[in-house]
């Protein structure tokens, strides 16, 4: 009986409300925590998985072997390989096409890849204006890889340890 | 002038929208055309300066009323063609009812009771007349019991439509929110105190 | 001012019309003028509440909200986010889709905007600056805030969609069943006024802050706010639209202008409703110092003014009303139906009609100070 009277004229009173308001209330005056995107920017780890690149060896080698590991492990079926014998003996792809509209950035072809050929690096502020601009070919991929080593590489060396 | 510009295309709009009522087949475009009807006729009863009636009528019959009407009206699968079948059976009971109904309007307007409002000038009050007032002074002392009956009836009718939808075993199930919202923590939650414990292996 | 105006407009427009015509033509020429002074800065405040909005519930929820569109090159804190807004929904295309009925589905926006607008022809904005002070001004306001449910209704049939007509047939039973507890709680405060006209029942408000309407019809007051929050449609009371459940309720199918109609008339409805629990219940223009200070601080040069009754009062109390409805917006979850229609018929109208009981007797026995 006193419980219910109790209940009641707590309900009526509004009292859950108000403590709910007073808790936004407080909330209204807190420090805000947004990032000012194009002027700041959050920290990124080494790991950061974005646009994807190939990598070539010091002297200018193509890393990949064509393996199709990559191609394999891939869960949105967004890397197309063809190889093709070279006349030095050695496997090279024809093709290496990376449908950035398929990929999820889940970074399995980086982690299945043998020679750390196919890589994800830091670069993430790219876009395409046209159809077909985000379907990454074999020689978009090499040239992004030539731009950005000296990021990739730190990158590797940072994580090396963990791998 | 002016107020006949009014006056006659208001009545022009209530006496066709009342038209399209019954002539529509679309039963929500006849409870939109009932509102149309509703609206005309409030503007004409502002154009008497009995602004209380005339925003009641909107309030209670627009506002609510034809809400309902039209919520109903929009759920229910109506069949058109079962509706006017029988258009023509039911024409001269129909037509008998009219005749009676616009018999008694001529009646009360035409009637000397009618002549006597008119020429008692109520119209022509001042703006600071409120015939709000007025009309609560009159429903309350010397119509009063009229008045009361009125209310006992509708209060009647509410509790025996909720009567009559209520009868019915319920077969739908539903939560009961004043049971939810009565629920405490110390009725759903209980804090055990134990010690901590090991595995002995 | 209007008397002057009345005079050079006479002056002209005798030149124009004959002579037969000249008084109404003038009368309806201030009116329109009357009506677009009102307006103006109303529309104003409807695009910037969407703003204020979004500034409050960012903030509330750690956010900052729009800071990027400016004008001139400036950022000023993004104020130009409601026009920029205003402007892409006007360039947007209104799509009306093919089931629909065609008259009652670009109808359906207007009628939801017009009655939200119409009902400020009775609000007074300070001691005799009305625009029709008629005597059954609340009935007035009343009977046009429950015409809103028109468009809802009406736009969730002609879409000829099933979640539209879920949402108009949702705002329906809950707009009939919280007009009936608003409608009570206006009731109290005609009892307690005497009066069915908004400036009457401010001037018998005038005294004190303890004798403005809130202290006495407190449970009116919160039945009313509440009510109102329901009747516009807003959160917690948002089931209309409840995006989870029915995707956007009524106006899924509307586009460009159409759909900013509606959210206009819901920003316009907001703005409406805090002007009346200001006007009813926290003394419209009446400034609180009333009864506080000296007699002689109002006579004051600048001080005053300031201090004394005006519109700025009416403005500030308005704005705070409009504050609680974003922080309840930012605050609540959105209520379950059964708990909406509980709520208005189960609690509301059993506390307004006790609560009747209760005034009407404290108005008979002439307790001062609010009822002499």
């Amino acid at each position: 009986m006193f419980a219910n009277v109790h209940r009641i004229g707590k309900s009526l009173l509004l009292l859950e409300l108000l403590k709910g308001l007073r808790l936004t209330g407080r909330n209204l005056f807190k420090r805000k925590v947004t990032v000012q995107y194009p002027e700041e920017k959050t920290p990124q780890s080494p790991r950061f998985r974005g646009l994807h690149a190939l990598r070539r060896y010091p002297n200018g080698e193509e890393r990949c072997i064509a393996c199709k590991l990559c191609e394999a492990v891939c869960p949105a079926v967004a890397i197309t390989i063809e190889s093709e014998q070279r006349d030095d003996g050695t496997r090279r792809t024809t093709q290496y096409d990376i449908d950035l509209t398929k990929c999820i950035f889940c970074g399995f072809c980086e982690e299945s890849c043998p020679v750390d050929s196919i890589v994800e690096t830091r670069i993430y502020e790219y876009h395409g204006e046209e159809r077909g601009d985000l379907l990454m070919t074999k020689e978009r991929l090499l040239k992004i890889g030539d731009l950005a080593e000296p990021q990739i590489a730190a990158d590797r060396a940072a994580d090396a340890a963990y791998r | 002038m002016f107020e006949q510009i009014i006056f006659y295309s208001f009545g022009t709009m209530l006496l066709l929208s009342a038209l399209m009522v019954i002539s529509v087949r679309n039963p929500v475009y006849a409870a939109l055309f009932l509102v149309l009807a509703f609206f005309s006729t409030s503007a004409i009863w502002l154009l008497l300066r009995a602004e209380f009636l005339a925003i009641v009528l909107v309030l209670v019959y627009v506002g609510a009323v034809m809400v309902l009407f039209l919520f109903v009206v929009m759920m229910l699968d109506i069949n058109l063609a079962r509706l006017r079948a029988g258009f023509m059976r039911y024409l001269p009971a129909g037509a008998l009812v009219a005749l009676v109904l616009a018999a008694s309007m001529v009646l009360v307007v035409g009637g000397e009771g009618f002549n006597e409002i008119r020429e008692s000038g109520l119209a022509e009050r001042g703006p600071a007349y409120s015939n709000t007032a007025e009309l609560g002074e009159a429903l309350f002392t010397a119509y009063l019991y009229p008045l009361e009956i009125a209310g006992a009836i509708l209060l009647v009718a509410i509790i025996a439509a909720i009567a009559l939808t209520q009868r019915a075993k319920r077969e739908t199930k539903a939560q009961n929110p004043d049971a939810q919202v009565a629920v405490r923590r110390q009725d759903r939650v209980r804090l055990v105190k134990m010690s901590s414990e090991r595995d002995s292996e | 001012m209007l008397e002057m105006i009345r005079q050079m407009l006479n002056a002209t427009v005798g030149q124009i019309v004959p002579a037969a015509w000249q008084a109404q033509t003038v009368e309806v020429m201030l009116i329109v003028m009357q009506i677009t002074i009102i307006l103006t800065p109303l529309m104003l405040c409807v695009a910037y509440m969407v703003y204020a909005e979004r500034k409050v519930i960012g903030s509330i929820q750690g956010r900052i909200g729009p800071n990027r569109v400016g004008a001139f090159g400036y950022r000023l804190a993004g104020l130009g986010q409601p026009i920029a807004d205003a402007l892409k929904l006007i360039l947007k295309e209104i799509i009306i889709p093919t089931g629909s009925n065609k008259f009652l589905f670009v109808i359906a926006p207007i009628l939801s905007m017009a009655p939200a607008v119409a009902a400020w022809a009775v609000i007074p904005f300070a001691a005799d600056t009305v625009l029709a002070d008629i005597n059954a001004g609340l009935l007035y306001v009343l009977a046009l805030t429950s015409l809103a449910v028109y468009g809802v209704i009406i736009a969730g049939w002609a879409s000829n969609s099933k979640y539209a007509f879920l949402g108009a047939m949702r705002s329906a039973a809950q707009i009939v069943a919280y007009e009936i507890a608003m409608g009570f709680a206006l009731v109290g405060v005609v009892v307690a006024a005497g009066s069915l006209n908004l400036g009457q029942i401010i001037n018998a408000q005038s005294g004190s802050l303890l004798h403005w309407y809130w202290l006495p019809l407190l449970p009116f007051f919160v039945v009313y706010f509440i009510s109102g929050v329901a009747e516009t449609n807003r959160a917690p009371f948002d089931v209309a639209e409840g995006e989870s459940e029915i995707v956007a309720g009524f106006h899924v199918e509307y586009s460009g202008m159409a759909f900013s109609l509606f959210f206009l008339a819901e920003y316009a409805n907001i703005i409406l409703i805090s002007v009346l629990s200001a006007v009813l219940f926290l003394g419209g223009w009446l400034s609180p110092f009333e009864g506080v200070l000296p007699k002689s601080a109002f006579t004051l040069p600048v001080i005053g003014s300031v201090l004394g009754g005006g519109i700025h009062w009416l403005l500030l109390k308005t704005s705070l009303f409009i504050f609680v409805f974003l922080w309840l917006r930012a605050t609540f979850p959105r209520y379950r139906y059964d708990q909406i229609m509980r709520l208005g018929w189960k609690v509301f109208i059993p506390i307004t009609l006790v609560w009747l009981v209760v005034i009407a007797t404290l108005a008979k026995l002439q307790i001062t100070p609010w009822f002499n």
